[in-house]
């Protein structure tokens, strides 16, 4: 049986004294495997998103990605983490406009020390293969929402992760510039990249994922690879 | 409660940082401000109050009796510029005697000494010029009584004091006390008891009073004017108003122009830090400003707020700053209660008054000014500018500094200040405001160390003079070179005791020394002609200008005394000792601060007999053992080693350097914290994209760097700037100082800073700006990625 990439067990979130945004969640995905995470505003997505990323860290449970618990880690290391195992796309790109597309790019390998030549060569073999090479040196401020996207997702394979996380990869995009994005995460699938997506999109989710989740209220309603729950 | 009022309450509370800030700046500039306005009040206002009382002297003109007659001296008082005169009065300079203390014999007239005090013949105190106060007792009426000066020599009323010495000395009752804030003279009598007394040095005195006197050159002019109508070489002294006022004010004045540059670097600093928070303060809440003008606030209301908001610190801060500044007051103020006895050690109210409107009517204009941009504002503006990102700056920067060979958190933050050019300007200034408060008051401590040095003349480091056996001693505080005993015995051969410093072993340089006391005309009380056997630069004494004298009849004299007779360098100087009366070429200018009496350095001439010996010795040598040897020598011609001690620091070099470390502290937090300020609204702004640099892999340590690395350049820059901006108001200051002290001050006292001391000072921008910046850079380390990413 092959080790699951994440691993989550028995996760609660909760802020404040309001309901909890992650109530008693418990999932695995595989490496290789395509997952879209649905549900309504406010499901906890999101949340689910953030604790994979190590960016958020469970009120009670674990969460395990790539063998190291997640949220476990510090700081320091949580970010190393991110570094190494983490590509994360998001809904509004998040990309830095005082800084070229090219240097957008090699930031995550930058920050992981990397040298200079081999951050080049990776980051223009990126740009070439996502078709946005010409805009390598024009500033993110002067490119269309697909090809802002499509810079994003540049950055977030920089540095080789297992996992490319997506919020809402195509919620700000157009019909069009959506189909691109739609495309290229499906075409990264394919290449064998484990992604996990966070979407209202059921194209997408049918498009690019090879399983989808469901979440309502906190909890997993759905599980296309357990068949449904309720 | 309004909501006008729960709107500024709220942004006061929430914006801590902001809050503290302007409370702190505003505390400095009305201390600083309040101490250099009022001192420079306190130190005016007493003497201008008792000149004008005493209807004072703006020029007192002496002449020898020899060269011209009482008559000429009077047909002066038509001179140009002149508009008043009184006299002429007799005067005589005689040495004074005061009875011995209790319970002690009766001094020997023949060989006891006293000071030499100028005499001035009136019949009363006058009703012209100068009209001298009685403080105690009556006028003199007949021969036999005196009316003495009050605050110098303490002789009460109904004693009984000699004057004059040898047979010709008088026994005189004291039976007045007066003050002449013009200085004329030390003590008055009838003009035919002063012509009894029969005074060694006798001569005329005029005093004017001129149409114009309020400039050096005004009294000069006057005193011209009055000199050629008199014959060649007849004036032997004058005395400007502006001289005595200097003399009388000179520990006051010596903090005015310090603690005026502190002041107005405060006040800067201040209306920086305002400007800077307000506007910041503004610039990061547009989106609120929106949503209150959508509530309804008026473009006046919305001012109204943002201006309390800095109103309210400031005024505390204002607060705090006048209790501060007129506790610090007391002690100095406290020097010129001495000086005329009727001060307030407080400072004058309506000066409390008007450097607190000052600087809160300057605090309300800034922030005017700064939220001048809110009011402006429309409400859909604020709002649609409240949720746009800003125009990208510094996009050039951020990619020359991506290619820079150094970790990419210090690129991306070096780049940082290009962004927000304003922001990066305003703490530019901030940290140029800290570093030159310090460079300034670190050369202000060295300046003050080497005046006390130069002051002090301790560069020898043992005196041989008379004393009791070869024991050493340490003098006691503040008698500088003078030995603790008196000179050696008339008996002692001085080649003796060169031969037996010769003989010793580790003897570095030595001179020889004979001290008399002496009269120069122009000069009230005792002056002191000091003989040495080659020029004495390396015991301590600082030429102003000119050279030391090279051989006997050339003297070097400090500025008082250039000052008090009017002379320049190349002029002579008559001095007179109870043996001789010598005539010298004035060659050097000395600096000789703090002292009242006159003084004249010059080499001795043929048949000269030292009778004190001042020694260096080699360098690394042990002084105790080296002293103890050479006393041994020297015990039996009668003379005592005494061992140099440097004495306890002057009070007003404690006091300056306190006050300069308090103020400097003072501005150096200030603009710390201005820098925090400054960091903390860029951290604000920038927090998501600190998210989206976290979410991407930066660990806490490398947000860190980025934004240390952010105010680097800026650190180093403000430096660059406030160093030398330090020593341009040092070289402004120092000379300045020396003026309202009454001396011109020496270039060792001037040049103090080295290459290597200015460097470090520069660094310490840099420092100063890391300190400043470490607390937004930790809570920038701090932010939860999630929370980060959220932010708009």
């Amino acid at each position: 049986m092959t080790e699951a990439l994440i691993d989550l067990r028995g996760v609660s979130r909760r802020y404040d004294s309001g309901p909890p945004a992650l109530d008693d969640v418990s999932l695995t995905v595989a490496p290789g495997e395509a997952v879209a995470i649905l549900g309504p505003s406010g499901s906890g997505k999101s949340t689910l998103l953030n604790l994979i990323a190590g960016l958020d860290k469970p009120t009670t449970g674990t969460v395990t990605v790539g063998g190291t618990r997640i949220d476990e880690l510090g700081e320091a290391r949580a970010a190393r983490y991110r570094r190494a195992t983490i590509g994360m796309v998001f809904q509004f790109f998040n990309l830095l406009d005082d800084l070229t597309v090219f240097d957008n790019v090699v930031l995550p390998a930058q920050l992981a020390g990397a040298g200079r030549g081999e951050t080049t060569r990776r980051a223009t073999e990126l740009l070439r293969g996502l078709g946005i090479d010409r805009h390598a040196r024009a500033y993110p401020g002067r490119l269309s929402g697909g090809e802002r996207q499509r810079v994003a997702v540049a950055r977030a394979l920089m540095n080789r992760p297992a996992l490319l996380l997506a919020d809402e990869p195509t919620g700000a995009l157009d019909t069009a510039s959506g189909a691109e994005v739609r495309r290229l995460l499906t075409e990264l699938h394919a290449d064998g990249q484990t992604i996990v997506l966070v979407t209202h999109d059921r194209t997408l989710a049918q498009e690019c994922a090879t399983r989808t989740i469901e979440v309502v209220d906190g909890r997993i309603a759905a599980d296309s690879a357990l068949a449904p729950l309720r | 409660m309004s909501a006008l009022s729960k709107v500024v309450r709220s942004g006061v509370q929430r914006r801590w940082v902001q809050t503290t800030v302007i409370t702190l700046a505003t505390a400095a500039a009305v201390t600083a401000g309040l101490l250099g306005v009022g001192l420079l009040v306190a130190s005016n206002a007493p003497f201008d109050h008792a000149f004008g009382t005493q209807h004072g002297a703006h020029l007192t003109v002496q002449t020898a009796s020899t060269k011209a007659t009482a008559a000429q001296l009077a047909a002066t008082r038509d001179a140009d510029g002149v508009a008043e005169a009184t006299g002429p009065f007799p005067v005589g300079q005689i040495m004074l005697l005061p009875p011995a203390p209790p319970g002690m014999p009766a001094p020997d007239r023949g060989s006891a000494r006293g000071p030499v005090i100028t005499v001035a013949g009136r019949t009363g105190p006058g009703t012209g010029v100068d009209r001298v106060t009685l403080t105690e007792g009556r006028w003199a009426r007949e021969p036999g009584e005196l009316v003495l000066g009050d605050g110098g020599l303490l002789v009460p009323v109904g004693t009984t004091v000699t004057l004059g010495e040898g047979a010709a000395a008088q026994d005189v009752t004291v039976v007045g006390l007066a003050r002449s804030v013009s200085g004329t003279a030390d003590a008055w009598t009838t003009p035919a008891a002063l012509t009894a007394l029969h005074p060694p040095q006798t001569g005329y005195q005029m005093l004017y009073r001129l149409a114009n006197a309020d400039t050096a050159a005004q009294v000069t002019a006057a005193r011209q004017a009055i000199a050629a109508q008199l014959p060649a070489g007849a004036v032997s002294g004058a005395r400007s108003w502006i001289t005595v006022k200097q003399e009388a004010n000179d520990q006051i004045s010596v903090f005015v122009p310090f603690l005026l540059a502190f002041g107005g670097l405060s006040l800067l600093l201040s209306v920086l830090i305002v400007g800077t928070v307000i506007a910041g303060a503004v610039g990061s809440t547009l989106r609120r400003i929106g949503v209150l003008k959508a509530l309804g606030f008026t473009p006046a209301q919305v001012v109204r707020a943002y201006v309390a908001q800095a109103l309210i610190p400031a005024a505390i801060g204002a607060a705090l700053g006048l209790a501060a500044g007129n506790l610090i007051a007391v002690p100095l103020l406290s020097r010129t209660e001495d000086l005329y006895g009727t001060v307030s050690l407080t400072i004058a109210p309506w000066v409390d008054l008007a450097v607190l409107a000052a600087v809160l009517t300057l605090v309300t204009v800034t922030a005017s000014a700064a939220a001048g941009r809110a009011g402006r504002l429309s409400a859909v503006d604020a709002l649609a500018v409240g949720r746009t990102p800003a125009a990208h700056r510094g996009q050039y920067a951020a990619r020359i500094a991506a290619r820079l060979p150094l970790p990419r958190p210090v690129t991306l933050g070096l780049a940082r200040p290009f962004s927000a050019p304003v922001r990066a300007a305003a703490m530019v200034v901030a940290i140029a405001f800290g570093a030159a408060a310090v460079t300034l008051a670190s050369g202000l401590a060295t300046s003050l160390h080497r005046i006390q040095i130069a002051a002090d003349h301790t560069g020898a480091d043992l005196v041989v003079a008379g004393g009791p056996g070869g024991a050493q001693q340490q003098p006691p505080p503040g008698t500088g070179s003078r030995p603790a005993t008196g000179p050696a015995p008339e008996s002692t051969d001085p080649a003796r005791v060169t031969a037996a410093l010769e003989a010793q072993d580790r003897t570095g340089r030595y001179l020889g020394l004979h001290e008399s006391d002496a009269t120069v005309p122009g000069m009230s009380g005792t002056t002191r002609l000091a003989e040495y056997t080659d020029a004495p630069g390396w015991t301590g004494y600082a030429l102003v200008s000119g050279r030391w004298f090279t051989r006997p009849g050339e003297a070097v004299v400090p500025t008082e005394l250039l000052r008090a007779t009017d002379s320049e360098l190349g002029d002579t100087v008559t001095v007179t000792t109870r043996e001789k009366t010598t005539t010298f070429t004035i060659v050097g200018e000395v600096f000789d601060p703090g002292n009242n009496d006159g003084l004249v350095l010059t080499e001795g001439g043929a048949g000269f007999r030292p009778d004190t010996w001042q020694v260096a010795v080699a360098d690394g040598t042990d002084l105790g053992a080296y002293a103890q040897a050479l006393g041994t020598a020297l015990d039996p011609l009668g003379l005592a080693v005494h061992v140099e001690g440097t004495g306890g620091a002057d009070e007003l070099v404690v006091i300056i350097d306190a006050l300069a470390g308090l103020l400097t502290l003072m501005l150096v937090t200030v603009a710390g914290l201005g820098v925090l300020n400054s960091v903390v609204l860029d951290v604000r702004d920038r927090v998501h994209d600190i998210g989206i640099h976290k979410a991407l892999g930066m660990t806490p340590r490398q947000t860190l760097t980025a934004v240390l690395a952010s105010v680097a350049l800026i650190g180093l820059v403000g430096g660059l700037i406030g160093v030398p901006a330090g020593v341009w108001l040092h070289g402004i200051l120092l000379p300045a100082m020396g003026h309202g002290a009454g001396v011109e001050l020496p270039g060792v006292v001037l040049s103090v800073f080295g290459p290597g001391q200015l460097a470090v000072f520069a660094l310490g921008g840099l420092v100063l700006a890391a300190a400043g910046a470490f607390l937004p850079a930790g809570w920038a380390a701090k932010t939860r990625t999630a929370t980060a990413l959220r932010t708009e």
